[in-house]
């Protein structure tokens, strides 16, 4: 199931609203339990947990783990993992991912070139956490 | 076209309807240049199951910019790479502009508009009242050989980013002259005015390969170009520098 995903970021006074959508409705919820185990939170740190997100490839699922307001950690909580090549690719792309996270906000970046729409998912999922913690 | 694209709008955009206009737009291009949609015009075409004529203008005019560009990079940029007309090239890079051109026609003058990793910027990153002058945006290009980190940083106020390259899904870019994915780069970056430019000459320079591209994308007039090869080595065309942001 392939899907338009448009994540919508505003940058009024530090506020972050998402607005996502798909063209398409179907099975966007495949079931199962995480396939990671995470990291145990340090003190004042909280962890917010983002959508399920179907991807073409598999299901995506994203915690976040902020400090005050500051994302200080990604876990992958739900990655494709059909055939050795999702996991080839899970093993190179989410680190990437997850860095490029972390570097973006202590950069001041205001968005990166280079990423490619494999990245949806991830993207989308870490967004759905950050809602709800905004 | 299984992409994601992300906004970074002042709040006015989101009440006066140009952000829903712009979205409107993408989903319109979705429907009708998706080469995985069986109904949609670029699929159609494909299958000759209907002519030029039939389908939305803009299919026309996607046609024949891709020609040019066709023509201008020696066949290195083609709109069928795989033999199947597919313009996915262009288009991305192209309905990103113009969604960006959909925010400023709505009255914004400080907005970003990123599609899958191609970039539009227009008018410099949001300032504060008191701050005396807007500061350009600030792109960071990914890395393609050390994951999680960036290569540089691109400050752009007007202008496009684009990366054509090796990322996480390995290799999708076919030389059409081999058909098969060229090998000697990890990833190109065009710098310039117009994303569906940069976005298409990114496309071509990276399958060009090191030698031709870097000749190639010396000669772009208004573009500039840094591209990574698989052994690390860096090269920028001469007028790259200036667009890269301080530290």
């Amino acid at each position: 199931m392939r899907r338009a995903v448009l994540a919508v970021i505003m940058t009024v006074a530090g506020l972050v609203a998402l607005l996502s959508f798909k063209t398409h409705s179907g099975d966007q919820t495949p079931a199962g339990e995480p396939t990671t185990q995470v990291p145990a939170l340090l003190s004042g740190e909280r962890a917010l947990t983002g959508n399920t997100v179907a991807t073409i490839y598999g299901p995506v699922q994203v915690q976040a783990v902020l400090r005050t307001s500051k994302i200080v950690g990604v876990n992958i909580l739900r990655r494709p993992a059909e055939t050795s090549m999702d996991l080839q690719i899970g093993q190179y792309a989410f680190p990437k991912l997850v860095g490029e996270t972390l570097i973006a906000q202590s950069a001041r970046i205001d968005t990166v070139s280079g990423a490619t729409y494999t990245s949806g998912g991830y993207i989308q999922s870490l967004q759905s956490a950050l809602d709800i913690g905004a | 076209m299984g992409t994601v694209v992300s906004f970074d709008v002042p709040a006015a955009a989101r009440a006066d309807g140009s952000l829903d206009a712009a979205l409107s737009w993408l989903h319109w291009v979705d429907r009708v240049f998706s080469p995985y949609r069986v109904d949609s015009d670029v699929t159609l075409l494909a299958e000759a199951e209907v002519t030029v004529e039939a389908c939305a203008p803009e299919i026309a005019e996607v046609i024949a910019a891709c020609a040019a560009v066709r023509t201008q990079s020696g066949g290195y940029f083609t709109a069928a790479p795989g033999g199947r007309f597919d313009p996915s090239g262009y288009v991305k890079g192209w309905a990103v502009e113009r969604a960006a051109a959909i925010l400023s026609r709505g009255g914004s003058t400080s907005h970003l508009v990123n599609g899958g990793g191609d970039v539009q910027c227009v008018g410099g990153r949001p300032r504060a009242a008191a701050e005396p002058s807007a500061e350009p945006w600030r792109v960071g290009i990914a890395d393609p050989l050390r994951p999680g980190r960036l290569a540089l940083v691109v400050a752009a106020a007007d202008g496009a980013v684009a990366t054509s390259g090796v990322a996480e899904r390995g290799a999708h870019i076919i030389d059409p002259h081999t058909g098969r994915p060229p090998t000697g780069l990890a990833s190109v970056t065009i710098v310039g005015p117009s994303l569906a430019s940069a976005d298409a000459y990114a496309t071509a320079a990276f399958a060009m390969g090191p030698k031709l591209a870097r000749d190639w994308t010396e000669s772009l007039d208004g573009y500039e170009a840094y591209a990574i090869t698989p052994d690390g080595e860096v090269w920028q065309t001469l007028g790259f520098a200036r667009h890269i942001a301080p530290a």
